[in-house]
């Protein structure tokens, strides 16, 4: 009895996992014969080329399906590496196209919320810094609220944005509850008469549930005193992050209803391919990309530019 | 362990029932799925192809141990292989040398690099008794002198007054003077987050690192960082020579494959890990727990550990004697969902087992998460204390209040105190057969059904 598999609940629940584990079919076969003729799009091409989607973050089955369908079609035939290159970066970017959509606030709200949340250190505040001052200079009035009152100087950090934007600045005390901030920063909002107000939130991985939870009650609360709000949930992604990514959208997308996603820290070397397997599972507009640390760094998510950078073309 | 890449590799080896030497054919095809297990973990192409070579060269010829399937048997290899790679067991920082030594943190925009610097700092005190000072030499991010300043309050630290408008390299100069004169053991030095490809700002950290000659020169880099890695650790290897990495965020959700490209790019020991945003939360690094993770094994080991740690003896104590007394009460299944998200939730726990990301699928299709955690918590936490100690006092005026109060539905009130009911049958079985067993398995074992 004192085996710790052997009595008491616990199997159940081990069972269960275990019962859930369901075969992974390898996605990927490159059992093909060796390169044909040189001018032909050959195996060995076709292998560079997946290497090098794989290492611009498109993930094992994103990069294999891709290949997969270009395979079918052209193996064989004529075709320069950098021909195919191009088809390649065609079909992604056909992929993405339809999702690179600018967040546009609407005009009937008075005001237009937006919540901004992801994961730690992605890049959220200084996002909200440049979004501010684009929809400042568009001449609407912008509110901030600082609902990230957990990490330290969150609060001054955005602050420091506010005044930069030209924003109206709310915000709470240290440690208190951000669902409080948000409400106050609507209510502020709605008797000034703002045109937007953009949340700021805390970092917090997606594994963690109270801090998801946290999440929740602030939609929860700002839906108290504006059942249509947020009217935006804008999930904020850093480039260099590698497959995790899936998962962030996911739980993010199940607790706070994600309308939208911002891709930051492209200026780098990192291509954020993992944006493709997130447009293909989840269909979420992606409206901007960060390109940089200052204020005018935000630019508007373009497919065939993306899908170019990636692909190398 | 090995359960999630050893089931792939039975399929390869399925009616393979041929004992002796693991054959070139056997450790090729076995090694397909291996890459596709660390590219999966975020490990670097160019890390995964060499690392792939050299354990091809290894395995083959391997005598497959009789007990074990020639799958396992590469999956050992691979392991143990993955786990020397990965280095030595918890790198200690060095210290040596004339007071003040310089510890200097570096590392791309949001790797963690403040906090973590705050953590060094806080573990030096707190640890190893050191007489730390701690200084912000970035000047770009808004706020981020500031930010040292507060986690320094926070981890009883000291921070250097800050001066506006001085320069990083000023800023080192007058850091490291200040400590000299105030007899400090050690001074942390967090600078701003660049990208590898700024010149102007990696030649800045340079000339800091001149300035100050640190004694480590640690990579900050973030756990989920994908293929990325192995350009970021090329350059920052090229220009700064870093003497160790700590990863951060290795309390997500994350295989954490940034490790072995990191690893094996830099050369350096990987000495620190982060785990959470609290000052304690800084770990050392144990390549072999790691080396499962990435494989995608699950941790057992630290699932293990963690609980040991977490649960509180005096809490399971009294829970064990209400149980023995037939007392288990909502107050006592508060206490455990609480003891659940100390664990790091639901999804906390299962990073640790064992082939558990397909069967998050199965979790989910039956309601088993966070969320429900959460609610039910919700419900019982708008219960009076009398209503937690006697449910049945809950009628239908008392339900629809806990309902409205907790943001849930009757419905769900209800079968939250069926799921009680249930449970404390069951407990009071658990109670009559083993106590210990309740102390061992409280927690997985008090996860209700949906
Ligand atoms: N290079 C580059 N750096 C960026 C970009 N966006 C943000 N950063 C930097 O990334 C770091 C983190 O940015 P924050 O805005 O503080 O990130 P956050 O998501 O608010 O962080 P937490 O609130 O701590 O979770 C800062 O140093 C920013 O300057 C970008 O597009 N490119
Ligand atoms: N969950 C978790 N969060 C962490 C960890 N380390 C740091 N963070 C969080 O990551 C975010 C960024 O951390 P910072 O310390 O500001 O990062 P940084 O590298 O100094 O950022 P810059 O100075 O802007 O380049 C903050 O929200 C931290 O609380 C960790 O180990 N786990
Ligand atoms: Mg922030
Ligand atoms: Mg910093």
């Amino acid at each position: 009895m004192s085996d710790p598999r052997g009595a008491g609940v616990r199997p159940g629940l081990l069972a269960r996992l275990k019962a859930g584990l369901a075969r992974s079919a390898s996605t990927f076969s490159d059992a093909i014969a060796s390169a044909l003729g040189s001018g032909r799009l050959d195996q060995a091409t076709l292998d560079q080329l997946e290497e090098g989607l794989i290492a611009a973050d498109l993930g094992v089955p994103t990069a294999a399906a891709l290949i997969a369908g270009l395979k079918e079609e052209r193996l064989g035939k004529e075709a320069s590496a950098d021909e195919v290159r191009a088809v390649l970066a065609g079909r992604i970017a056909a992929r993405l196209a339809p999702l690179a959509r600018p967040l546009a606030p609407d005009p009937a709200r008075k005001p237009h919320v937006i919540l901004v949340a992801g994961v730690n250190g992605t890049g959220k505040t200084t996002t909200i810094g440049k979004l501010a001052a684009r929809f400042k200079a568009e001449g609407h009035r912008v509110v901030l609220a600082a609902a990230d009152t957990f990490r330290a100087a969150a609060i001054e950090q955005l602050k420091v944005w506010s005044d930069r934007a030209g924003a109206t600045f709310v915000a709470g005390a240290v440690g208190g509850d951000p669902a409080g901030v948000a409400f106050e920063a609507l209510t502020r909002a709605m008797a000034e008469g703002a045109d937007i107000l953009i949340v700021d939130t805390a970092g917090r991985l997606q594994n963690k549930a109270a801090l998801m939870e946290e999440l929740a009650k602030i939609v929860r609360v700002l839906k108290r005193l504006e059942p249509s709000a947020p009217h935006d949930v804008v999930l904020v992604l850093d480039a260099t992050t590698g497959q995790n990514a899936i998962g962030q959208v996911e739980v993010f997308q199940s607790v706070g209803a994600v309308s939208g996603l911002i891709m930051t820290k492209l200026d780098g070397t990192a291509r954020g391919g993992v944006l493709v397997a997130i447009a293909e599972k989840f269909k979420l507009p992606i409206h901007a990309i960060g390109v940089g640390e200052t204020i005018e760094d935000l630019q508007p998510f373009e497919a065939d530019s993306f899908a170019r950078a990636l692909t190398g073309v | 362990m090995f359960e999630a890449l050893t089931e792939r590799l039975g399929q390869i080896f399925e009616g393979l029932t041929r004992r002796g030497a693991l054959t070139e054919s056997d450790v090729t095809a076995a090694l397909r799925e291996v890459r596709v297990a660390l590219l999966e973990a975020d490990v670097a192409l160019p890390v995964v192809k060499k690392f792939i070579d050299e354990v091809h060269a290894k395995a083959i010829g391997t005598d497959v141990i009789r007990s074990v399937t020639p799958g396992q048997m590469v999956v050992k290899v691979v392991h143990d292989h993955l786990v020397q790679t990965l280095g030595a067991e918890a790198d200690e920082l060095r210290l040596a040398g004339a007071p003040p030594v310089a510890i200097l943190m570096v590392g791309l925009q949001g790797s963690g690099k403040t906090t973590t610097t705050a953590k060094i700092g806080f573990r030096l005190k707190e640890r190893d008794r050191k007489k730390v000072l701690m200084a912000s030499l970035d000047t770009q991010r808004p706020a981020a002198q500031e930010q040292l300043k507060v986690l320094g309050e926070q981890a009883g630290v000291p921070t250097l007054p800050i001066i506006a408008g001085e320069m990083p390299v000023d800023i080192a100069r007058r850091a490291l003077t200040a400590a000299r004169l105030g007899g400090y053991d050690i001074v942390l030095l967090d600078t701003a987050g660049r990208l590898h490809v700024d010149e102007a700002l990696m030649a800045e950290a340079a000339a800091v690192a001149d300035v100050s000659q640190p004694a480590e020169t640690l990579l900050v880099v973030d756990a989920l960082t994908g293929q990325d890695a192995v350009k970021v650790a090329e350059r920052f290897t090229q220009r700064l020579k870093p003497t160790g990495v700590v990863m951060t965020r290795m309390d997500g959700d994350v295989r954490g494959g940034a490790a072995l490209s990191m690893r094996a790019v830099t050369g350096c020991p990987i000495k620190l890990i982060g785990v959470g945003e609290k000052m304690d939360a800084l770990d050392q690094f144990h390549p072999a727990r790691v080396a499962s993770r990435i494989l995608g094994m699950g941790d057992v080991v630290s699932l293990v550990e963690k609980a040991a740690e977490t649960i509180d003896r005096d809490e399971a104590a009294k829970l064990e004697a209400r149980v023995k007394s037939g007392k288990f009460d909502m107050n006592d299944l508060a206490q455990q969902f609480r003891q659940m998200r100390k664990m790091g939730g639901m999804d906390g726990l299962l990073a640790y087992l064992p082939g558990v990301q397909k069967a998050k699928a199965q979790l989910a299709a039956n309601k088993i998460d966070d969320r429900m955690l959460a609610r039910q918590e919700a419900i019982i936490l708008s219960m009076t204390k009398t209503e937690r100690k006697n449910v049945k006092l809950l009628n239908g005026s008392r339900k629809r209040r806990i309902a409205a109060g907790s943001g849930t539905s009757v419905p769900e009130v209800n079968r939250l105190v069926k799921q009680f009911i249930q449970m404390a049958d069951v407990m009071k079985k658990v109670g009559r057969m083993d106590p210990k067993l309740l102390r061992r398995h409280g927690i997985p074992g008090l996860i209700p059904r949906a």
